[in-house]
């Protein structure tokens, strides 16, 4: 998978062969994973895939069916959520409507038995941390989403707890705070040094915030990486086609060596490029990304058809090209002045950047 | 305005809810009104007096009247404690632990209050308190009003409890705090409105109670509804519209207070839902 | 908060598992020991023989039962005959039950329409004075009617007084006044369910039905009544039920003749008669007949259900 690179820091979370059944359904199916200590991490997936039930059972509001959690070390998969250090920022933040944002704050705190005159002390500081200091005896019902937000950060940051799980905190919010928050949550990360178990389904999200990304589809962890591994070496059919746009070509792996296959294109071509881990010969798909893709003569790429539509963009422009056996493959090119946009029914060759192409696990 | 094409109108219903509204004030309105008629037939008009009032105090039947009322809200009293205690559990097992055995029929026990005629309970609870021996008194009074209480302090209290999103909860435990701790920080402060509400309505409920009371009271004992169901057995004389009045009056406030906590509720859950938007 | 109400629905949520059946365990104890356990009782008494004047002898005895639906003659040795007297005084309830449901209904329908139609704090306001009526004890409200019905009542004063009528006219003590009763009593319970069940109906299917050339009464008949039906038929039970074993209106505006299924118990119990098991027979009878009218309710409740 991901882990080619060895990691020195300690495992904060590990995930072992975790299942997690509701009747006949299963959510989870044998999920492995290992958050490092002070590590940014995303489960990054569609809704209804998984990635909140995986949270929740390291959070302890669901049970395990099957496998282990282990935190630094200890087994926690049969603890109940208040003797796990770990807390939570809801989606919805959850901040308790009939107390204000200093009880909110105060309330882990003082359950853990820390006395009054440190724990408001402590809330203090956390209030500052996330910029409300002056809002300790606002009801949450008076406060912004955004702000709202900050204090169900600053509630489960309180206790210092030693993984952080975070909910798609930044779906309540709109588009431009969203944006905002997502540098401060980071730098937040960076400052306090508590790992960070990040739920989200915006991949726009994972890809600019985190350390490492862990794809999750129907249950299974599909690839675990950065997001430079993830965007640029997808593993499978589902991680190359969600993230991001990809065109997915039906292709024959004529041969596998050294991790390097060479594949018979539609309409004869030919090309050699990066096979996945797990790739195996026979019918596969290649993604290649649209930026990747460029003109050329007709019969002098590895690839010809013909231009059927062009999509503006504003700063780029899909082209639209029909191959011979009809599939479509789409090429992004800049709305500049150099760049060659050929017109609607020209007959086009298509060309591969060096390394664009990747052949998939299927 | 062209108010027709309003889909939501339909004509003659605007007038229906007036005439029924009529109808159920009405009686209640010209009894109250009467109550105050300084007259001995009760029909004429005889001017404004309290002397009907002071009847209900200091008059013939006072003594009888007093009993009756301290009877009343002794039993009501604990009769709505016992039931909003017991109903509170009820939800907080329907609605916050998962699944047990025989929930479905506990379901249908807590309503059963409700489902089976009064009539029919105040029977069988005569039966049953004569069958074991039991003295009938005030205590067999308040067991019954205890039994069908339950449903109507469980309904309020569990539309609260399912309104009461469980996340507050699981951020609880998430900080730390113990299922009691929970129960008592976080729970029970958000349900209050519920809870009053329920208290409050198995309270009239069993203020009001006729039937059942008059089946299982023993000997001598009496409640407001069967004192006054006894004098009215002799005619409807002025100070039964008085002390009609009084009762009227007090259903009308406490099922305002009822109606007045529940509106906080609602507002107290609209702003945790919405605010900030 | 999507997630916390399908939680709910779910019945996932489950913040004290494995304390459900120790906080249901009052509930049980109280409800099964002074409801179920009498009512049970109550079934055993109906098979006993009468003790004169109040209680039972332990002895099995069907005389309950027959006494209700045979004639046998005055020494109880003549062949049976069907004894029409308590029959009648049962099909006299379901009627005056039955009528006084679907007179709810026709004031209640509109009523509940009108009230979820209203916006803000109007609506809030209109409820609470249909909800007022149906807290107030029922004593004090068929006492009042029983007041403004009377032959020397107010509403026969000012009728006399105005000119309308000649005389009083008679209304106490008969059906009729019994009919109204029951209508007065049970009302505000027609109207709360079927407000309820309106408040959820989304008005765009009539705004839809408009669109598609339907009538105000044809969208009320094909598609407002078909979506509310739930609360209508919850309406009618609740009125349905409690009116057939009432036993205030037609005790007290009734009289003597104006038997129901409720006076008929109560004299076995409080009244002259003492017969406990017939009393004990009558009301299960009555429980029965009930019974039927419930299942056949939840089974269009699981209907709906499953649709």
């Amino acid at each position: 998978m991901g882990n080619t690179r060895e990691s020195m820091k300690e495992v904060a979370v590990d995930i072992v062969n975790l299942t997690k059944c509701y009747g006949d359904f299963t959510a989870l199916s044998d999920v492995s994973l290992d958050i490092r200590d002070n590590e940014f991490f995303t489960l990054l997936g569609p809704s209804g895939c998984g990635k909140t039930t995986l949270l929740r059972t390291v959070a302890g509001f669901e049970n395990v069916t099957e496998g282990a959690i282990l935190l630094y070390g200890e087994d926690i998969a049969n603890l109940p959520p208040n003797k796990r250090p770990v807390n939570t920022v809801f989606q919805q933040y959850a901040l308790f409507p009939h107390m204000d944002v200093m009880q909110n704050v105060l309330f882990g705190l003082l359950r853990l038995g820390q006395d009054a005159a440190s724990a408001r002390a402590r809330v203090g500081e956390v209030l500052e941390m996330v910029q409300l200091g002056g809002f300790a005896h606002r009801l949450p019902g008076q406060l912004s989403g955004g702000q709202q937000q900050r204090v169900a950060l600053a509630r489960a940051l309180a206790p210092n707890p030693k993984v952080l799980l975070l909910d798609e905190p930044l779906s309540a919010l709109d588009l431009k705070l969203r944006q905002a928050v997502r540098l401060e949550l980071q730098q937040l990360q960076r400052d306090t040094g508590i790992t960070f178990i990040f739920v989200t389904h915006d991949q726009e999200e994972a890809l600019t915030m985190s350390d490492r990304i862990a794809v999750i589809a129907e249950g299974r962890v599909q690839q675990v990486g950065t997001a430079r591994d993830i965007y640029e070496a997808p593993i499978n059919k589902f991680v190359a086609d969600f993230i991001g746009e990809t065109n997915l070509i039906m292709v024959q792996v004529l041969g596998l060596a050294d991790g390097n296959a060479t594949c018979l294109l539609p309409g004869g071509g030919k090309c050699t490029c990066p096979a996945a881990q797990g790739a195996i010969a026979g019918e596969g798909h290649i993604s290649v990304r649209p930026e990747r893709v460029g003109f050329a003569e007709p019969d002098a790429g590895v690839m010809s058809g013909q231009v059927a539509r062009l999509v503006y963009l504003g700063t780029d422009m899909h082209v639209d090209v029909t191959l011979v056996d009809g599939e479509t493959i789409t090429v992004r090119t800049q709305n500049s002045t150099g760049s060659y946009i050929p017109p609607v029914g020209e007959n086009v060759g298509l060309t591969f950047e060096q390394g664009a192409a990747r052949l998939l696990v299927d | 305005m062209a108010r027709n094409n309003d889909m939501r109108w339909f004509p003659g219903f605007s007038v229906t809810t007036l005439l029924c509204l009529f109808l159920l004030y009405a009686p209640l309105i010209i009894v109250a009104v009467y109550s105050f008629n300084d007259s001995k037939s009760i029909t004429n008009w005889g001017g404004f007096s309290l002397r009907w009032y002071a009847d209900v105090f200091w008059g013939v039947e006072a003594p009888r009247f007093r009993a009756a009322a301290i009877n009343s809200f002794i039993i009501a009293i604990s009769a709505a404690i016992t039931s909003t205690i017991i109903a509170t559990m009820a939800a907080t097992a329907m609605l916050r632990a998962g699944r047990f055995r025989g929930k479905t029929f506990s379901f249908a026990l807590i309503n059963l209050p409700l489902m089976v005629p009064e009539i029919v309970t105040a029977v069988a609870s005569l039966i049953f308190f004569s069958a074991i021996g039991f003295t009938t008194g005030i205590l067999t009074i308040l067991i019954a009003h205890i039994v069908f209480c339950i449903p109507f302090a469980y309904l309020p209290i569990a539309a609260r409890m399912q309104g009461i999103d469980d996340l507050y909860e699981q951020a609880a435990m998430d900080l730390y705090a113990t299922r009691l701790q929970t129960f008592r920080l976080i729970l029970l402060p958000l349900m209050a409105p519920g809870i009053i509400s329920g208290f409050l309505l198995a309270f009239i409920i069993s203020l009001d109670d006729f039937i059942i009371t008059n089946f299982v009271k023993g000997a001598g004992i009496e409640t407001l509804p069967t004192a006054i169901f006894g004098s009215v057995k002799q005619g409807i004389k002025p100070n039964i519209m008085a002390i009609s009045t009084l009762l009227l009056a007090v259903s009308v406030v406490f099922v305002t207070l009822s109606w007045l906590v529940g509106r906080i509720g609602q507002k107290q859950q609209q702003t945790a839902t919405n605010g900030g938007e | 908060m999507v997630a916390g109400i399908e939680n709910n629905n779910s019945s996932n949520t489950s913040t004290y598992a494995g304390l459900g059946s120790l906080l249901i365990l009052p509930t049980w104890l109280v409800i099964g020991f002074f409801l179920v356990l009498p009512v049970l009782m109550m079934l055993v008494y109906s098979f006993l023989t009468k003790e004169f004047r109040g209680g039972v002898i332990w002895e099995f005895s069907l005389a309950a039962y027959d006494q209700f639906f045979f004639d046998r003659g005055l020494f109880g040795d003549e062949p049976p005959k069907i004894e029409w007297t308590y029959i009648i005084i049962f099909w006299r309830s379901i009627w005056l039950a039955a009528v006084a449901t679907f007179l709810c209904l026709l004031v209640g329908f509109p009523t509940a329409w009108f009230i979820a139609t209203r916006s803000g704090p109007n609506k809030s306001l209109w409820l609470f004075l249909i909800t007022i009526p149906y807290w107030v004890n029922l004593l004090i409200r068929t006492i009042s009617m029983k007041f403004l019905i009377r032959d020397t009542g107010p509403l026969n004063e000012w009728l006399l007084a105005a000119g309308v009528i000649p005389e009083p006219i008679h209304m106490i003590n008969t059906n009729f006044a019994v009919q109204l009763g029951l209508f007065y009593s049970y009302l505000p319970f027609m109207v709360l369910p079927i407000y309820a069940a309106v408040e959820r109906y989304n008005f765009a299917y009539s705004e839809a039905a408009a669109d598609l050339y339907a009538g105000r009464w044809a969208t009320l008949r094909k598609i407002i009544l078909p979506i509310v039906k739930p609360g209508i038929i919850a309406g009618c039970i609740l009125v349905f039920v409690p009116s057939l074993g009432a036993f205030l209106a037609p005790d007290l505006l009734g009289g003597a003749k104006n038997f129901m299924i409720g006076s008929l118990i109560e004299e076995q119990f409080k009244g002259n008669a003492g017969n406990w098991p017939f009393g004990a027979a009558a009301a299960m009878i009555l429980l029965s007949m009930v019974l039927i009218v419930l299942t056949f309710y939840a089974r269009q409740q699981m209907k709906q259900g499953k649709r």
